[in-house]
């Protein structure tokens, strides 16, 4: 080509003379974290958005291989630090299942571990998705949103505290139950404070959900800047491994909770919204507001939950299992939970020995964002942050 | 479809290189196929209309010690039509892990194929873009095999603290 253009004795026209290279991060407001984009522009067009992570990358693997598997729950709260409880909910589904697979002895989590366990998680799903609407909007430039979804994000984390004693690693759910640090009496006065503080959260919070509706998701600014933006196809958004609010904002109607059911979630009554076409207002199946309407939906179904574990009241009994020592027989095992991101699955290789072999957490965020080169494919600069807003990453489990 | 029935139809489609379906252990039982036979075993098991198996949850690399002589590669697939699930897993050889890349059968492999790369130093031959993924391109060394000793210095700052 050189030679080529050397010769010539007319000026030619050099195809990707006009590229520009951005680096986009990894120190970025809107990036949601240390996210890096390399972005290859033509103007204002993006031609190509190359994502580089592992700016937090601790490799949790390679310590859990050195840990007892009591001691990898505090690593979980690590990686989806907004929504801890969930992640150390699924680790420990998996080490249980790793457990009942032994025949030689009987192991079952209470009923009462069972029902804290829902009713903490799904409240720490509301609180992981308010994150989510209040920094997506504050990313498109309207700030107030923000103030108040982290107005109520923090009386969640009040109740949160309450309950284990800290704000955001919550080292909560353990193997066989959960934990018992600040010890709650079944029928105690201090049960009754919690449920009550529960459901008057519950009573001041929904209604605010359509306020937020009214704020934010029929703005018009905002329906601009999101309805239409980067359709991701149901097709697509399986092959990537797109799971949770992604997958359903695609029009899948797929759900772990209720399409694999895991604990007691098959005990509640609750649906899974799922994005439809709503041609009046210009909203797309697959785009970044139907991803976000998912999410605002979802809050609601999480509400819905909590009220039935509060109309039922916690039952009677232990909060532990009986497990003298967390000591998983000889195999392996992959389970998946729907955290608030998506499919959350960990999958553990025991030896037999009290530490595992190998433990890999397979993070709904992680392959959420391999799909963000091809979303981004040919849009403008600003859609970029529309659609990494969209696609609710946390970085922390994406690098683990 | 359960992961035996789907054992036998995979050993009569590709006879010996499907090698063994594990249940001796606890837990997922899986089905052993030879590393080179991979990506066609795979693209059998996701377009055949009968199993379908249209994700790729997880595909992880396993070191299981440094006694044994290969790596093996987890490949766990679900199928959302017909609700299945199988676990297949190959071993390579630790000295040339080599084994051809399932990238254009389910995109997420490419970055979960660039990790198992990055942190084993597993080779998915045909992979478009293999270059690591989340440590930087100039570290040396693949920290999740068993035997890995971290480098004392990195750009001179202290590794091990």
């Amino acid at each position: 080509m050189e030679a080529q253009r050397t010769e010539s004795k007319f000026v030619e026209l050099k195809p990707f003379a006009d590229e520009m290279v951005v680096n986009m991060g990894p120190q970025h407001p809107s990036t949601h974290g240390v996210l890096r984009l390399e972005l290859k522009l033509d103007g204002e067009v993006v031609r190509e958005a190359i994502p580089h992570i592992g700016y937090l990358h601790r490799c949790f693997e390679k310590h859990s291989e050195n840990l007892s598997y009591s001691q990898i729950i505090p690593f979980t709260d690590r990686m989806d630090y907004v929504a801890a409880m969930n992640q150390n909910w699924g680790f420990c589904l998996a080490v249980e299942k790793l457990l009942e697979a032994d025949e030689k002895r009987e192991f079952a989590v209470p009923e009462r571990a069972e029902y804290l366990r829902v009713l903490i998680c799904e409240l720490n799903r509301i609180a992981s998705h308010l994150l989510s609407f209040g920094t997506y909007g504050m990313d498109l430039g309207a700030f107030t949103p923000f103030l108040y979804a982290f107005r109520d994000r923090e009386k969640l984390l009040l109740l949160f505290e309450k309950v284990c004693g800290a704000r955001l690693t919550y080292n909560y759910i353990r193997i066989g139950g959960v934990s018992e640090i600040i010890p709650m009496e079944p029928g105690s006065l201090m049960e009754q404070n919690f449920l009550d503080e529960i459901a008057e959260f519950l009573d001041y919070f929904e209604p605010k959900i359509d306020e937020y509706n009214e704020l934010l998701t029929s703005n018009s600014i905002f329906a601009e800047r999101t309805m239409g933006v980067a359709v991701m196809s149901a097709e697509m958004a399986l092959s990537y491994g797109a799971t949770g609010p992604n997958i359903r904002g695609s029009g899948v109607d797929w759900d772990l909770r209720r399409d694999e059911p895991y604990s007691i979630y098959d005990r509640f009554d609750f649906d899974v919204p799922i994005a439809k076409d709503i041609p009046e207002l210009g909203a797309v199946v697959g785009d970044c507001w139907s991803r976000y309407k998912v999410r605002m939906d979802e809050m609601k179904q999480s509400v819905r939950i909590v009220r039935q574990i509060l109309a039922e009241g916690l039952p009677d009994g232990p909060v532990m299992a009986d497990l003298k020592a967390v000591r998983p027989p000889k195999g392996e095992i992959y389970f998946r939970s729907e955290a608030p991101r998506g499919e959350l699955g960990f999958y553990i290789v025991s030896d037999g020995t009290p530490k595992p072999v190998r433990v890999k957490g397979r993070s709904p965020c992680f392959s959420a964002l391999s799909a963000l080169q091809e979303l981004s494919r040919g849009l403008m600069v600003a859609d970029i942050i529309a659609i990494i807003g969209s696609i609710d990453i946390v970085m922390g489990e994406v690098d683990r | 479809m359960n992961p035996e029935a789907i054992y036998q139809t995979l050993a009569e489609q590709f006879g010996e290189a499907v090698l063994s379906f594990d249940t001796e252990q606890a837990g997922d039982p899986n089905i052993c196929i030879a590393a080179s036979a991979v990506a066609d075993v795979c693209i059998y098991l996701a377009e055949t209309d009968t199993l379908a198996f249209d994700s790729l949850m997880c595909l992880s690399g396993v070191d299981l010690g440094t006694k044994e002589e290969n790596f093996a590669v987890v490949y766990h697939l679900y199928s959302m039509q017909h609700r299945n699930k199988v676990v297949i897993k190959t071993l390579v050889p630790k000295t040339d892990p080599r084994l051809p890349t399932v990238e254009h059968i389910w995109k997420t492999a490419n970055w979960h194929e660039r990790e198992a790369f990055d942190l084993y130093g597993i080779v998915f031959e045909g992979h478009g873009d293999l270059r690591r993924i989340l440590l930087p391109d100039d570290w040396e060394g693949y920290p999740l095999r068993k035997d890995y000793k971290e480098p004392e210095l990195y750009r001179g700052m202290q590794v091990p603290y």
